[in-house]
């Protein structure tokens, strides 16, 4: 049927009147320009699609042609080391056709349809494969193995196999024939709707974390492989910034970046930066193991309600050919801002703030994505979900964050008074939380030692006490304490500013690695120690600062190279040599 | 075949309801003249079938449901654009109002423009020289940037507009290439009046173009204001290669006009009744800052607002400090105590001020003096609140020191006339000055290196 027109038109929103055939969720060209869109809402009177393009220009009449598809992206290699819109449109080909400006409508691959891969296929005829099995393997960058699975959902024996060689992103290299006698072609690409998780064997518990060299997060609240996170803060806390961090330097395999609708100079800094970086494990450029989706808050709005699924269908996808990907979604806010504002234009009845009643069952949707699993072709991949949350007016009851909070089980809570003071990562340790301790306990234990957790377990315990301490110190100072306590505020000032700290900008302390934190932890602690059995001596606690050994623990993360870990026993040679100076 | 549609169906404030008509597209542009001659314009802003709501610029009055014909012109809203327009004053829709007739056309431009292409952005990193210690040191404003001044009815935020204007435009061989595009929403006539003659005086007239649109002028075209001045600002700096500075005040008042719009059109109100797509609107002008390959020119913005109730956690500057690159925010209490400019450095800041500044940009210890000026000031401010409760008199020296140190630190640093144009080498050695007041060993944000170079204990 190719009757359906445009009747109505109100911002991104286009009416089709009457009956037609369309599905929900069913992807569509709208115009002459066939901008694409989607179904959204269908009655006996009225279809409703959301476009995601800029709707000036449209007219009245204008065709809308269907699909027959879901919106769907399109999964194989050449994702990595690329800059996609929110519809996986790659944006160095826009720029190519189109310059520096972005105009409506572009028809491009989302993935280069001529480049060669070296393909390498590992099944006979006759081989039986069910979904998800891999079928063939190819170096997508230097590397990544980049692996070909059957779709999920399909399996059959294998008819055709081609030779190992060079192929195109559509050239047929193994044909099977399903139950039902029904031939497929398998190339190396396949499609998969973005608003449907891809399925997995099996979950796993969160066993393993994941490491990220921020001493705040790994030790304080550390986050598993699959786990899933969210990052709150106002404007100027350095959501971005904490961001940009964990993707450089987590242990992820893969990172998909998704740059929701955020500032455009952000995402040209983001691609700069991790194509200059060197990634030490590797020794080539980040880039290599990273997509961007940027989707700047000047492009249209339905694009970037879309851009979230996209980016995390990508992540889903190897994530099934067994690696452990990461994805930072930068912000969650703005594409609950969108539902917000697609809603209202539809005209549906608004729950709290003007956002949607859905709110909560769609982010719950996202962040169930997030999982370390069994994948179908057998091996072990996971998915992590870091979110930032940008909260209106830096009120965390808003209803963003706080449905947020119901899902993720990681809360880094970032504060504005620690932001204002240039503490960095301005990760406040009073309101943020981890649930993974139970699950990540073992693993810690295992591989640093019961120690960790012990340590762990003081520094929160003594940054609750000086936080208790605090509040009485604002009301009539800290001379009137008693040393004990004094010494308390002085440890607890040695671990804000020394550890909890962290100086993304050095090249030692930028990334830490969990020996060193481990080591610094035990130092401080140490210290903390020492100092205590001076104070019970009776012995002024002013004696012991005055050492200045304080001072050096807090620059000792400068200080101390990560590679010259064998300076910490120095360091607490000396606290025992200088405290025996006073016992004397 | 043009056709005039007589008469209208409906009218609600600025938006009149017409039926029957046919072949329009959204968003165009559509001619209405009254039954007495007068002429206006509006915009198509909803299409139901042959139903189409229009936003009519100059405001609905005397229009009544049969003396209107309609003509649509089958265009978009779009801005004449040529290299004439400097040193032109428009009104806030983009016409000519300085009496020396309209604009020849070079070319003309879709007032909307289109996002820039991420992957064809320049990073910024140049940074202006504005000769303002405390912008210049803390809060660097870097070329393709948009930095907001977050300030409150009755605050110098205009003085400091306008001398920002007046000294960034003697930094280096560019200055040729400078220009002004200027943004009135809804100010009023002596804040207008202030700025072009504070153009006038320092010579820059000529490279100004203005654009205004007054407290009484209509609310609709307010809409349109900003568009059009980015939609300038945008030609001349990435078809002629200029270097273009866009102040936009105040945009307070461009968002009450978007909610007064939203709500005639009957839409769903968001956050203090304001509309849902606030963010995106706010974005899709904030966002036409930067600077593209393949131009040499450049489009720096500094939006002014005015918090209502000083309130930074209204939706307009909670909205604009998430889409721009950080935020200069004035304080009434500073202004109180006559220091100028007030710039309330703790809650102030740049996003990217950390790669146009240091070594080859600016000095080597501009990045860790900011870092600790920033740290020691938050110090001031808990030492102040401590200070209020249990008196001065009681405070532990060190205390006693960081008050001091707050003291001059306001009055000496970002106190400074408005005629004074300080070098950045002048702010930073002062930055060093006034850190010498505090101990050694409280310094924890810069390494020994730096302070054996700079720092003098007094």
């Amino acid at each position: 049927m190719n009757s359906n027109c445009i009747y109505g038109i109100n911002g991104p929103v286009v009416t089709i009147k009457g009956a037609t055939d369309f599905s929900m969720m069913e992807m569509v060209y709208v115009g002459n320009e066939r901008l694409v869109g989607e179904i959204i809402g269908i009655n006996d009177e009225l279809t409703t699609v959301q476009v995601y393009e800029d709707t000036t220009g449209l007219k009245p009449g204008d065709p809308i042609v269907g699909t027959k598809a879901p919106m769907n992206v399109l999964l194989g290699p050449g994702i990595l080391n690329n800059i996609f819109d929110g519809i996986e449109r790659p944006l160095s080909e826009i720029e190519k056709n189109e310059g520096a400006f972005i105009s409506r409508g572009s028809q491009v691959s989302a993935l280069d349809t001529q480049k060669l891969w070296d393909v390498t296929i590992n099944k006979k005829i006759g081989d039986s494969l069910c979904g998800g099995e891999i079928y063939a393997t190819l170096p997508e960058t230097e590397i990544i193995t980049h692996k070909c699975m059957v779709p999920p959902y399909l399996s059959g024996v294998v008819t055709y196999v081609a030779q190992n060689g060079q192929y195109k992103l559509f050239d047929t290299i193994l044909k099977i024939k399903d139950e039902n006698g029904v031939e497929h072609e398998l190339t190396l690409c396949q499609k998969w709707p973005i608003r449907t998780p891809r399925p997995v064997k099996e979950r796993l518990t969160a066993s393993v974390p994941l490491i990220t060299g921020q001493r705040v997060i790994d030790t304080l609240f550390p986050i598993s492989k699959g786990g899933t996170a969210a990052i709150p803060g106002g404007f100027g806390t350095g959501k971005t910034m904490t961001q940009h961090q964990l993707a450089k330097w987590c242990d992820a395999d893969i990172i998909v970046y998704v740059g929701c609708g955020e500032r455009g100079n952000e995402m040209s800094q983001v691609l700069q930066e991790f194509s200059e970086l060197i990634d030490p494990k590797h020794n080539c450029p980040m880039t290599f193991r990273t997509t961007l989706i940027a989707n700047t808050s000047n492009m249209p709005v339905a694009a970037r309600e879309a851009s979230i699924y996209t980016g995390i269908t990508l992540a889903e996808y190897y994530r099934d050919m067994g690696y452990n990907v990461a994805i930072m979604a930068d912000s969650t806010s703005r594409w609950a801002e969108a539902l917000r504002e697609i809603s209202g234009r539809l005209e549906e009845m608004p729950a709290e703030e003007g956002f949607p009643a859905y709110l909560p069952s769609r982010l719950s949707e996202f962040y169930e994505r997030g999982c370390r699993a069994q994948v179908l072709s057998g091996g072990e991949g996971s998915v992590t979900i870091i979110g930032a949350v940008s909260p209106q007016g830096s009120d965390f009851s808003e209803p963003v964050t706080q449905n947020t909070k119901r899902f993720t089980r990681c809360f880094w809570a970032l504060d504005k008074s620690l932001a204002y003071s240039r503490h960095y990562p301005a990760i406040n340790w009073m309101d943020s939380y981890s649930e993974y301790f139970t699950d990540l306990d073992p693993w810690f234990e295992e591989n640093l030692g019961e120690e960790f957790v012990k340590y762990r377990r003081e520094i929160s315990a003594l940054l609750a006490e000086e936080s208790r301490l605090m509040e009485i110190v604002k009301l009539i100072g800290a001379d009137v304490l008693p040393d004990d306590q004094k010494l308390v505020i002085e440890t607890a000032r040695v671990i804000r500013v020394g550890f909890l700290q962290q100086n993304a900008f050095h090249n030692d302390d930028t990334y830490v690695t969990l020996e060193k934190q481990m080591l610094m932890m035990k130092t401080i602690l140490h210290l903390h120690k020492k100092a205590k059995h001076i104070v019970n001596a009776a012995i002024p606690i002013s004696r012991v600062i005055e050492l200045g050994i304080f001072d050096k623990l807090t620059k000792m993360k400068y200080d101390i190279p990560n590679d010259k870990l064998y300076m910490f026993d120095d360091y607490i040679a000396e606290i025992d040599e200088k405290i025996a100076t006073i016992t004397i | 075949m043009i056709i005039d549609y007589v008469g209208v169906k409906e009218i609600n404030g600025s938006l009149v309801v017409i039926d029957g008509v046919k072949g329009v597209s959204f968003e165009e542009i559509v001619d209405i003249e009254l039954e007495n001659g007068t002429k206006r314009q509006g915009r198509v802003v909803q299409i139901d079938g042959d139903r189409i709501v229009v936003q009519v610029f100059e405001g609905s009055r005397q229009l009544s449901l049969h003396n209107t014909r309609t003509r649509l012109t089958g265009r978009p809203m779009e801005m004449p654009l040529s290299p004439e327009i400097m040193g032109r004053v428009l009104n806030g829709a983009g016409k000519p109002i300085d009496g020396l007739g309209d604009i020849f056309p070079e070319k003309k431009k879709n007032i909307n423009g289109t996002p820039i292409n991420p992957v064809s952005r320049i990073y910024p990193r140049n940074y202006i020289n504005t000769g303002i210690s405390s912008i210049d040191t803390l809060m660097t404003l870097i070329r393709g940037q948009k930095l907001p001044i977050f300030s409150g009815s009755g605050m110098k935020h205009n003085e400091l507009a306008v001398q920002i204007v007046r000294q960034a435009k003697i930094s280096g061989a560019d200055s040729n290439n400078f220009g002004v595009v200027f943004a009135a929403m809804g100010v009023q006539n002596d804040v207008a009046q202030y700025f072009k003659k504070s153009f006038e005086e320092s010579g820059v007239m000529s490279k100004v173009v203005m654009l205004l649109n007054l407290s009484n002028d209509p609310i609709i075209e307010r809409m349109l204001t900003p568009k059009c001045a980015l939609t300038v600002a945008e030609y001349l700096a990435f078809e002629l290669d200029m270097h273009i500075l866009v102040i936009m005040t105040d945009m307070t008042s461009y968002a009450e006009a978007l909610r007064e719009f939203s709500s005639s059109k009957g839409e769903i109100p968001g956050r203090k009744g304001y509309p849902g797509y606030l963010y995106s609107d706010l974005a899709s002008i904030y966002e036409r800052a930067g600077m593209i390959k393949g131009s040499k020119g450049s489009v720096t913005q500094i939006p002014i607002l005015t918090m209502p109730n000083d309130d930074i956690t209204h939706p307009v500057p909670d909205l604009t400090g998430y889409i721009t690159e950080g935020q200069i925010v004035l304080d009434r209490m500073l202004q109180s105590q006559g220091i100028y400019p007030p710039v309330n450095v703790l809650p102030s800041l740049s996003r990217l001020m950390k790669d146009g500044i240091g070594e080859g940009y600016t000095r080597e210890d501009h990045s860790s003096l900011a870092n600790q000026l920033f740290a020691s000031y938050a110090k001031v401010i808990d030492a102040r609140s401590l200070a209020s409760v249990i008196g001065e008199e009681e405070l532990s020296p060190i205390d006693k020191k960081y008050l001091e140190f707050g003291r001059y630190f306001e009055s000496t640093f970002v106190n400074q006339g408005n005629n004074e144009n300080r070098s950045i080498e002048q702010s930073l050695n002062l930055g060093w000055r006034l850190l010498s007041h505090l101990p050694r060993k409280e310094l924890d944000r810069v390494d020994d290196k730096l302070l054996d170079k700079y720092y003098v204990e007094k």
